[in-house]
């Protein structure tokens, strides 16, 4: 096959948004008075002239095909006026500039196979990572997890049933791509990695992997006479952060690459400042492929809080309310020794107080 | 001709439910699309994903691809089991950075497709968690092609590996009566700064931009970038009387109080008799829960500007970090706000490529190195905005004490002037 052409790149960088955007919107910018919410998965916005625009969300499955891609396109073309944007939760929104195209889009979308909501006190599409499909280090598919979760979260997207808005996570390795969240469901290695020294020396910087371990338990050794790479497996936090520099490292394991679920991450300073989220379980099944187990503890949490967070409480705003003590009871989930901090900083996670609901 | 299905009784498992299923739209590319080459390429795709499936393992690894004058921007992954799946023996991912607050014109959308079905696999996502438009599935000797392609009609690649990285923005001015801030302006100005550390990757590890119009940070620029820009106000939240009495007719008393009076982080707010409300504005700490619950009567004041948060990053290696205040307000309008934004971003740049370990985020090295440190190297002067509270362990020395007391009250006292002009 001939080389392509040696063509030097325009440098453009980042590209002009304003040529995408509906020209409503063009016409309005920062110049918004205040938005409504008709209904789930539409947003109303009326800007300062009086001028309006309708955004309808839908809910994808993220890895798009060209058909696909194609088919929300006509939709936007015959529906909408032909803009559209992507959320970070990646769903697609439509934006429109006469209220009588709502209800056709909708029905065009939900026709299509598109889900509409998202929107306010939902819970909106699970923001995840590569997985299988494409990452060099991952422990599951996030793909698959999201797309089996979704299913059985379907109706909490299309409705405005929860307390405030649910935000989920998943990541496929300790690393944590999918970031914080409401609910996160993240890849747990519960073992060392284990080792091939036949490769280490050829594939691996070995003092950059050294220097990457969080808790200084791999040191430079021999192997059957070939230098390579030991780990101090008492001293392992099993967290795989060896491996992406060393693949001989190798830290996903069929049975004991585990998920972990955490909750109360928060992004926004509403309220409270932003926040971390916290363990609440591990030890579920990576157990593809509809992984039932993760879902129903997910749902379960979702449960409790639909029934107990009050009106604009997220879900760290309701725990903060209530207690951790409660969440494990009201929720049924184990608190272990594994729940109690050990990382830097721990100390300002114990309770060194009398504040005791009994 | 096209090749053999692959058997994928587990990936089958997932066509189920009513949410939309990602197999079956890579299966629509294996049996539908015309061209052979990516009927295969999808089919020997599935056939990799259920083999991961079974044996609960990856089976992806990285390398060396890139496009002519370029150090980063293509995701390499090439088969551990090409064997087996020769056809999508090279799969890597083209990051192509997308406008501010993430919009496309469909006819845009339709051409980038086309483009992508003429050299890769078919397969994109709107966007990855770094906040570029993912390319998935593109064998090396087509890299190039595609790139040159979507390049030429205004299309950049974004950052990967030890680089700037794309930025990520909300939807902002553009439909959102929150926003402080033309985080179209902000966005564009400092990733295109940048565009050669985003394309030639020369830093200690990667370092990103985000900008979220208000502090409801729906881009979670604090959490997940390493420099974050925050629209902010600093005079009064403006107020519409009418349609407070509104809410609270339609709502109730109590239920003001519950939702919007009780959960002011600041105890800021009060109902008046009368159904108006009164907030002590200097008290207020912009946290935005009573104007996102109240969307008609209330908005952010008209001083607007931004908050520039520094550090913010995930797990990897000390620990998650929230970026921590350094500048806790500044105005972003006219040209010289624009330069001061852009400066503080060389500068931070230019301080941690020469301070920062090999791997290590901006945040790490500010918690290595100490807050104070790190001002020092900015230039910039302590504030009490940039911590939660003051320090508790007296384990310190206090050389210069007097004379920075002396500065800080010097500098309040000239503030004080400026503002009476």
């Amino acid at each position: 096959m001939s080389q392509p052409a040696m063509r030097p790149p325009i440098e453009s960088g980042c590209p002009d948004g304003f040529q995408y955007m509906h020209p409503v919107m063009r016409r309005n910018f920062g110049a918004w008075k205040y938005h409504e919410h008709p209904r789930p998965g539409v947003l109303l916005h009326v800007s300062e002239f009086g001028e309006k625009i309708w955004t309808v969300k839908a809910g994808t499955q993220r890895i798009l095909d060209v058909f696909t891609l194609r088919k929300l396109c006509d939709i936007g073309d015959e529906y909408a006026d032909g803009y559209v944007r992507f959320t970070i939760r990646s769903n697609i929104e439509y934006m429109i500039d006469a209220e009588e195209k709502v209800e056709p889009l909708i029905n065009a979308l939900e026709e299509a196979g598109f889900i509409v909501g998202g929107t306010r006190n939902s819970v909106s599409m699970i923001s995840h990572t590569q997985g299988w499909l494409h990452c060099d280090i991952p422990g599951t598919d996030a793909s698959g997890v999201v797309k089996a979760m979704m299913d059985e979260l379907i109706d909490e997207f299309r409705n405005h049933n929860m307390p405030n808005r649910v935000h989920i996570t998943t990541s496929c390795c300790q690393i944590n791509c999918g970031g914080q969240g409401d609910i996160a469901i993240n890849v747990q290695h519960t073992k060392p990695p284990k080792i091939n020294h036949d490769l280490v020396a050829n594939v691996c910087e070995r003092p950059s992997v050294v220097a990457r371990c969080p808790v200084a338990a791999i040191r430079p050794a021999l192997v059957n006479g070939k230098p390579s790479l030991e780990v101090d497996e008492k001293k392992c936090i099993c967290c795989g952060a060896c491996y992406p520099p060393c693949p001989p490292m190798q830290i996903n394991d069929a049975e004991h690459t585990k998920f972990a679920i955490w909750v109360g991450g928060n992004h926004s300073n509403a309220r409270g400042k932003p926040t971390f989220q916290k363990l609440v379980a591990s030890g579920i099944p990576n157990n593809p492929p509809r992984w039932p187990e993760a879902t129903a503890i997910v749902k379960r949490i979702l449960k409790v809080y639909q029934e107990d967070g009050q009106d604009w409480e997220r879900i760290n705003d309701w725990i903060e309310r209530i207690g951790w003590p409660a969440f494990f009871e009201k929720t049924g989930l184990p608190f272990t020794r594994y729940h109690i901090e050990n990382w830097r900083g721990a100390r300002n996670t114990l309770n060194a107080s009398t504040h005791i609901r009994f | 001709m096209a090749n053999q299905h692959h058997p994928t009784p587990m990936l089958d498992e997932l066509e189920n439910g009513p949410w939309p299923s990602f197999i079956s739209g890579i299966k629509r590319l294996r049996d539908d699309h015309p061209d052979d080459r990516i009927k295969n390429v999808t089919n020997d795709l599935l056939g990799q994903l259920e083999h991961s499936y079974e044996t609960r393992k990856g089976y992806w690894k990285g390398g060396t691809v890139s496009v002519f004058g370029y150090g980063s921007g293509i995701i390499p992954r090439f088969s551990e089991v090409s064997k087996a799946f020769p056809e999508s023996r090279e799969f890597h991912t083209v990051r192509v950075q997308p406008p501010a607050g993430n919009f496309y014109s469909t006819a845009m959308l339709r051409q980038l497709g086309d483009s992508w079905e003429k050299y890769g696999s078919g397969l994109i996502t709107f966007h990855g968690q770094t906040g570029n438009a993912m390319f998935i599935g593109v064998n090396t000797t087509n890299t190039q092609g595609f790139f040159d392609e979507i390049n030429e009609y205004g299309w950049d690649l974004g950052g990967a590996g030890p680089c700037v990285r794309t930025g990520m923005s909300c939807v902002g001015a553009a439909r959102c009566e929150q926003s402080c801030t033309n985080e179209q302006r902000a966005h564009r100005t400092l990733l295109n700064r940048f565009t050669d550390d985003v394309h030639r990757p020369s830093l200690p590890y990667k370092f990103k931009f985000k900008v979220s119009g208000c502090p409801n940070d729906c881009v979670n620029a604090i959490e997940r970038s390493d420099f974050a820009v925050i629209g902010t106000w600093r005079d009064e939240i403006k107020i519409d009387q009418e349609e407070v009495k509104n809410f609270v007719a339609e709502y109730g008393r109590d239920k003001v109080h519950l939702d919007v009076i009780n959960r002011c982080p600041s105890k800021c707010m009060t109902l008046n008799e009368d159904n108006t409300l009164h907030i002590e504005d200097s008290n207020c700490v912009r946290c935005m829960h009573c104007i996102n619950v109240m969307t008609k009567a209330l908005s952010p004041g008209d001083d607007k500007g931004v908050s520039i948060l520094v550090g913010g990053k995930r797990t990897l290696k000390i620990g998650d970090l929230m970026g921590t205040v350094i500048v806790p307000f500044m105005k972003l309008e006219t040209e010289e706000d624009y330069q001061g934004l852009v400066e503080l971003a060389e500068n931070i740049i230019d301080f941690w490529a020469e301070n920062g370990l090999e791997h290590e985020r901006c945040g790490e090295m500010i918690e290595r190195i100490g807050l104070v440190n790190f001002l020092k190297g900015m230039g910039l002067e302590a504030d009490p905005n940039m911590v939660n509270h003051p320090r508790q362990s007296s384990y310190i020395r206090m050389d210069d004490y007097d004379e920075a007391a002396e500065n800080y009250l010097r500098q309040k006292m000239e503030q004080r002037q400026a503002a009476a002009g």
